[in-house]
């Protein structure tokens, strides 16, 4: 039985909540991991109780990159997909079940990494070898976010069946593009975890073959990072329309700009390996090729966007080539936070087409050139996205109200993120041009000349890196008050309607055995022979080490 | 499709495509294409088998050398280089632990170097100086310490 799918419940609401504080709960310790690493690395700070910075860094990747964006999204989605086409007590239980297996996985997962067992880095890139229980806990984050997919199929499928004909409402169908994306993605990372890293951990095998462990997690890599940005894509394109006062520019270019995104963001995982050995160049070109298809649908969102902005401030009665501008709610927090975040989108992703550059690539590949870029992208433009989202969100979740005074609070929240990631990313950015590696805990590099120019920049990721603390500190502050503080009341759940004057959506658009036909093909042509090519001249595998990480 | 927007795609798109074929033409025509050697190696027999079990600076010909160097946790094997200025020196690696990285700031040399696999990569250096060398992938502990020089004079 499908519950009143017009408000969320109690239930729902639960559930949604009980991802949110995993989320901000996870917000808070990544970002005091990431502020310690700052310091680390800018010469002021020595950790005591012999704590490594690579096990810092370990924590402060795992906690924010896999357990805050998966638990917000998967809870974000589970709200959209409660309010649009409802969940029934079957599907509730078992979006319940796939929460509590996600949490045991972290919990297994972090113990591991506190423990100093699992200084590997979130990426923990074989033979570097952590201890068993690291690997389990990380795939039983995935195998439980794999239950939160089905669940939101079967939602999509139940709502089709009682409504026959119609097209899916538009942020269900977003959600299930983006939960087909990630369980295509994460088979990939499932298999080299679960294949082979977890008998190697055990000591079941003997060695492990590297680059294939590599392709496998890089596979899941790229399509990782658009899971991120795909909800956040989702408020700009159905929820910000609302915020502003407007409507929906064109159903159809958002349905297709998500297809496109399914398309194209898993064949092309070799841009991350352009510098290794035992890949063929012509696929790591064919690759890059393919990489630079997905940034259209990315353009497509831009224009639609600022579309939807003028249409919107012109209705208002404002005039001129830029006077429309005016006409936008830029004192409303859940219109500002998103904003800025995407403005930051453009220098984030003009980084993004040199890094996918092939060869430009060598300039960059694995300097702190690349971790300013994510910054800029998931810590910048994703999360103040998710902030934006949560000012609304949460408070209609509880039964509370967006106060005047968070809202104030939280356009300051907003300005501290964008100065202090200016000063974190840029100098970021700057020193990986300069050459200065990611990754890597304070060194001098015995005195070189080249390493002292970096020193500076260090510094200057330390006093951006304390700034973005001070903003995590404020959201988590306003997080906690939205949920336990705020006056009681109803906030407003914004979800747009389409323009009249936009065309009518296609019907092929929902023709989801074309699109994944299309996915799984394109995946087969951009990896198969490489793939093939990579396991025939295999070298004989690596044995584990453990002792150098500890 | 609006105009407008069909004018943005097609020009957006064009300057993809621009980038793609300047790319494809350096990578492929002029040969700049990123290090991707495809020769393997028993990553556990490293010190026995050619051309590792003698690492070193090897004259190839005038102002030509070839690098044959091992990398592991966390040093470069053979360690503070000195060549003349002018030289062309290809770096012929391998790694005997894990996956290090080998790059030098300043130039465009930056390769993975993975066990079980030989990578290789080239640089001519026609400036006089010294140049650090660092492990820009992640292999351990003492990761920030691996480091070397190279001094062309």
């Amino acid at each position: 039985m499908i519950k009143n799918s017009v408000a969320l419940n109690k239930l729902d609401s639960k559930l949604v909540m009980a991802h949110m504080y995993v989320a901000f709960i996870s917000l808070f310790i990544g970002g005091l991991m990431g502020l310690l690493q700052t310091l680390v690395r800018s010469g002021t700070l020595v950790l005591p109780f012999g704590i490594s910075y690579y096990q810092l860094l370990t924590v402060h990747g795992v906690i924010l990159a896999l357990v805050l964006t998966t638990f917000f999204i998967i809870g974000f989605q589970f709200a959209l997909m409660s309010k649009t086409v409802g969940m029934s007590d079957k599907q509730r239980d078992s979006a319940w079940f796939g929460f509590w297996i996600m949490l045991f996985g972290t919990v297994t997962t972090a113990i591991t990494i506190l423990l100093g067992k699992a200084n590997v880095l979130y990426t923990f890139y074989a033979p570097l070898k952590a201890y068993p229980t690291f690997y389990i806990g990380l795939a039983l984050v995935v195998v439980g976010s794999w239950i939160g997919c089905f669940t939101n199929f079967r939602q999509l499928y139940v709502w089709k069946k009682k409504h026959p004909g119609e097209k899916s409402p538009l942020l269900a169908f977003m959600v299930v593009i983006n939960m087909l994306l990630w369980f295509i993605a994460t088979l990939g990372v499932a298999a080299t975890v679960i294949i082979q890293l977890i008998p190697w951990s055990l000591g079941m095998v003997d060695t492990v073959n590297v680059l294939v462990s590599r392709t496998l997690f890089w596979y899941f890599g790229h399509p990782l990072v658009y899971f991120w940005l795909l909800p956040a894509y989702m408020a700009w394109y159905a929820i910000i329309p609302k915020i502003i006062g407007g409507k929906i520019f064109s159903d159809s270019l958002a349905r297709l700009a998500f297809v496109l995104f399914l398309m194209f963001s898993i064949p092309v995982g070799f841009h991350h390996q352009l510098t290794e050995p035992g890949i063929d160049p012509v696929w790591k070109f064919i690759q890059v090729v393919l990489t630079f298809m997905v940034i259209i649908p990315s353009l497509l969102t831009a224009f639609s966007m600022f579309a939807t902005f003028e249409v919107t401030g012109r209705s208002k009665g404002y005039t001129g080539l830029f006077g429309w501008l005016k006409g936008l709610p830029w004192k409303d927090v859940r219109f500002f936070a998103p904003m800025v975040g995407m403005i930051t989108f453009i220098p984030a992703g003009t980084g993004g087409i040199i890094n996918a550059s092939n060869q430009m690539n060598q300039v960059v590949h694995n300097t702190i050139w690349v971790t300013g870029h994510f910054h800029l992208t998931v810590g910048t433009t994703v999360i103040l996205t998710f902030f934006g989202i949560s000012y609304w969100l949460i408070p209609s979740l509880t039964g509370r109200k967006l106060t005047k005074k968070i809202n104030t609070l939280g356009m300051i929240q907003t300005i501290v993120w964008a100065f202090g990631m200016s000063i974190m990313s840029g100098s970021m950015h700057i020193a990986g041009l300069l050459g200065a590696p990611r990754r890597s805990s304070y060194s001098t590099y015995g005195g070189s000349e080249q390493a002292t120019e970096w020193i500076g920049y260090q510094i200057a990721q330390a006093i951006g890196g304390s700034i973005l603390f001070i903003g995590i500190i404020l959201m988590v502050y306003i997080f906690f008050y939205m949920v336990f503080a705020a006056p009681k009341g109803q906030e407003e759940f914004p979800i747009a309607e389409v323009s009249e004057d936009a065309e009518p959506t296609p019907k092929f658009l929902e023709n989801w055995k074309l699109w994944i036909g299309i996915t799984v093909a394109l995946i087969l042509f951009a990896y198969t022979i490489p793939f093939l090519d990579i396991i025939h001249h295999s070298p004989p595998g690596s044995p584990g080490f453990d002792k150098i990480i500890r | 499709m609006n105009r407008l927007e069909e004018l943005w795609l097609t020009v957006s798109v064009g300057i993809l495509v621009i980038f793609m074929f300047i790319i494809g033409y350096q990578t492929f025509a002029l040969g700049m294409g990123p290090p991707s050697h495809k020769e393997t190696i028993d990553p556990q027999q490293v010190d026995q088998i050619e051309p590792f079990d003698e690492p070193g600076l090897k004259m190839l010909g005038d102002k030509q050398y070839e690098v044959v160097m091992i990398l592991q946790a966390f040093a470069f094997t053979p360690s503070h280089i000195e060549i003349p200025i002018g030289s062309e020196v290809e770096f012929t690696m391998t790694s005997k632990d894990v996956t290090h990285g080998f790059q030098i700031p300043g130039t465009n040399i930056n390769a993975m170097v993975m066990p079980g696999h030989i990578q290789k990569i080239s640089h001519t250096f026609n400036e006089p100086g010294e140049y650090l060398v660092v492990c820009n992938e992640y292999c351990g502990i003492g990761h920030q310490a691996m480091s070397t020089t190279i001094t062309v004079k």
